[in-house]
């Protein structure tokens, strides 16, 4: 078994060093692709699927490969797409770019039409450069940064996080959830500044006012008590955080322990916030945050896919994976409206679904998408409450 | 009242640096070697502390207790394993390295052994908060516990510097290594103490550390430690009183310098008093000067 192992992860660096030397020139790597597509012709589908699966932003990478499988074999029992079925591989990247790009060639080898990822935004603006000198499909679910789809062959399932934070302020502006708001965000990072600045753009719009905007940093975020007494002396009814749940979880102990008692509202950086281990939850009760999808939301799709989900992983989805479920009910609306097959060259491909994709609209776990042409989905925000330990649809 | 407020929270958080840059401190004073991995012995207490009260279900008490007993065994143990064997060693570099190494070790193996989650700290603190001024003013158990361990921790180590045998031996031990062993001073078991008390010390932070700010990573240590050994920088390394002025206005400065000047400027503006005390007073606010003898 230890033998069998070995020889696979040499095969496997073999694979890697033989894909990246294809990568470096391009011609080797245009001409290899008349080939694939010959490969392909018997009529499969090759999906490729790039993603963290260890290391520190697994759950999301794993979350996102099963989602995949998930859907894969349910379109396959349903048919396949335009009638051939859909082969699936899904790469570690451990949430490096570098890795990433590998993993992407590799999947090349294979064979590759299309990509769903990647799940990460910092790999996923690397991965794209080289997307784009392919002309292939590139349909990330989750990479948020604005870059990371900033070609026309690339488009995502969520919301980019500047978009998040347009999002944010027009549904506490519509649905009045608060006239007084502080803000409270990491400005040494790029996810929750970028957030913040779109977030105050809009509130200039809507009708409620930031009446504080309070900072911290990487550095130093375990100290949040000025941060929330400036907010209360500004009599701020609602506190805003475009951050992560680690710091989240700090932040609501911290306001518990000082008597102050707004509302609270966030991004989907808070998902996870009541999976922290022997966080009191009851201190999340009340907490607001926009996500596009809640396990126990009661339609009937939802219900569907978490009961399947649950069945086969052994766990709750996560948006995650509503996204990647999403991401490959997308590729077979934009494949049949295309009406495209598996012989074409992946160029041709590219080609075809990027119309395509501008045409389709998506019922899906996370709303119903239409696209832009510059990859952007079009969609209603979402927003869950933490009720009983457990989100609530609003 | 809203600087009151701050000041408070000012003087707890500094209480916390205050009693880690004692470890620093003693250290320093008495083995002329900066321990860089004290700040990952207060992570490694913080774990202990959450794997008997919320792992194992007893009591806080016996939570405080096992940490105090682990990280002063850790301590002794780096201090026999990793530093007494190039104490005389060329290069003083030597052990600087070292210590650097053992920090890096420890993150790394907690990282291993708890993962790399944020894991939730259940405060042990169960004095209840005081409301003053009708509502205005809250101030948190955790920090009147902190302020008061602070005061008595180092009423406490004075006495014991000054009173007992072994804080004599320390003095000596810190004055001259040399003489010392030759007055039947055992300098290597005074050495040892000194970490035993360090580390034990790193333990009382840990558990006031993550009850105040209660999450919990292999990283937690990193931060605090490096602020800690600014603190007794800032007061003067070597002097013990001068460790706990040091922490206590380096809290206040950093609360203040967020509450007034900008809260992500924070690091910066501690760090540019830092620089400015040093210009001003290069040995620290309570350091010696210390002549060279030829």
């Amino acid at each position: 078994m230890k033998k069998l192992k070995q020889a696979a992860a040499l095969l496997a660096a073999a694979s890697m060093v033989v894909a990246s030397l294809a990568g470096c020139g391009n011609k080797t790597a245009e001409t290899a692709a008349p080939e694939e597509a010959q490969g392909s012709a018997e009529g499969t589908w090759k999906i490729g699927g790039i993603g963290p699966t260890t290391g520190g932003a697994a759950v999301y990478g794993l979350a996102v490969k099963n989602a995949m499988e998930l859907a894969t074999k349910e379109i396959n029992e349903a048919g396949g797409i335009n009638g051939h079925q859909v082969e699936i591989s899904f790469e570690d990247d451990e949430h490096d770019a570098e890795k990433s790009v590998n993993a992407y060639n590799s999947l090349k080898d294979w064979g590759m039409q299309m990509l769903v990822g990647t799940v990460t935004s910092a790999p996923c603006t690397a991965v794209v450069e080289k997307t784009h000198e392919d002309n292939m499909f590139h349909l990330t679910p989750s990479g948020s940064a604005v870059e990371s789809i900033k070609y026309d062959n690339a488009f995502r399932v969520c919301f980019s996080d500047p978009n998040q934070g347009v999002a944010s302020a027009q549904y506490i502006g519509e649905n009045g959830l608060a006239s007084k708001v502080a803000v409270i965000y990491d400005s040494s990072d790029v996810y929750s500044s970028g957030i913040y600045e779109k977030f105050a753009g809009e509130a200039a719009n809507q009708d409620f006012e930031i009446v504080a905007a309070e900072a911290f940093t990487a550095d130093n975020k375990t100290d949040f008590s000025v941060q929330l007494q400036k907010a209360k002396d500004a009599g701020a009814e609602m506190v805003f955080l475009p951050i992560y749940y680690t710091e989240a979880s700090l932040i609501l102990k911290q306001a518990s322990t000082m008597g102050f008692a707004p509302k609270f509202f966030g991004c989907d950086g808070l998902d996870g916030l009541l999976a922290v281990e022997n966080f009191d939850t009851s201190l999340a009760e009340g907490v607001m945050l926009l996500t596009p999808f809640a396990a126990d939301a009661d339609d009937d799709m939802t219900k569907k896919f978490v009961a399947a989900f649950e069945e086969n992983y052994k766990d709750t989805p996560n948006q995650f994976a509503a996204d990647a479920y999403d991401a490959m009910y997308t590729i077979k609306a934009a494949v049949e409206k295309a009406n495209i097959t598996p012989d074409m060259s992946v160029s041709d491909l590219c080609d075809a679904m990027k119309t395509a994709m501008t045409e389709i609209t998506v019922e899906g776990l996370t709303g119903t998408i239409t696209w832009t042409a510059d990859g952007e989905p079009d969609k209603d925000p979402k927003a869950v409450v933490i009720e009983g330990g457990a989100y609530k649809a609003m | 009242m809203s600087f009151i407020s701050y000041l408070i929270n000012g003087i707890s958080l500094g209480s916390v640096y205050a009693i880690i840059a004692l470890g620093y401190t003693m250290v320093y004073g008495i083995a002329k070697m900066l321990n860089f991995a004290h700040g990952d012995v207060i992570m490694v207490g913080g774990y202990v502390v959450l794997t008997i009260v919320t792992g194992m279900g007893l009591s806080p008490m016996v939570g405080i207790l096992a940490a105090v007993v682990a990280c002063t065994v850790l301590g002794v143990v780096i201090e026999r394993v990793a530093y007494k064997p190039l104490r005389n060693a060329a290069s003083s570099l030597a052990v600087l390295i070292t210590a650097i190494g053992v920090s890096y070790l420890l993150q790394n193996v907690a990282l291993l052994i708890f993962g790399a989650d944020t894991k939730s700290f259940t405060s042990v603190v169960s004095v209840p908060a005081v409301v003053l001024a009708g509502g205005a003013l809250t101030i948190s158990g955790e920090t009147i516990v902190t302020i008061l361990a602070c005061i008595v921790i180092m009423v406490g180590l004075t006495l014991f510097i000054n009173k007992s045998k072994a804080g004599q031996a320390m003095l000596a031990v810190s004055e001259d290594k040399g003489a010392a062993q030759l007055m039947g001073i055992n300098v290597n078991g005074t050495i040892a103490l000194t970490f035993a008390i360090g580390s034990a010390l790193a333990a009382v932070a840990s558990v006031l550390l993550c009850s105040a700010y209660p999450s919990l990573t292999p990283y937690t240590g990193a931060m605090p430690g490096i602020k800690a050994f600014v603190a007794a920088v800032f007061g003067g390394i070597g002097s013990i009183p001068g460790a706990m002025i040091g922490g206590i206005l380096l809290g206040v400065i950093e609360i203040l310098g967020k509450a007034y000047i900008s809260s992500q400027m924070a690091d910066a503006i501690v760090f540019a008093v830092l620089i400015v005390v040093l210009l001003v007073k290069p040995t620290g606010i309570l350091g010696k000067q210390v002549q060279e003898k030829v």
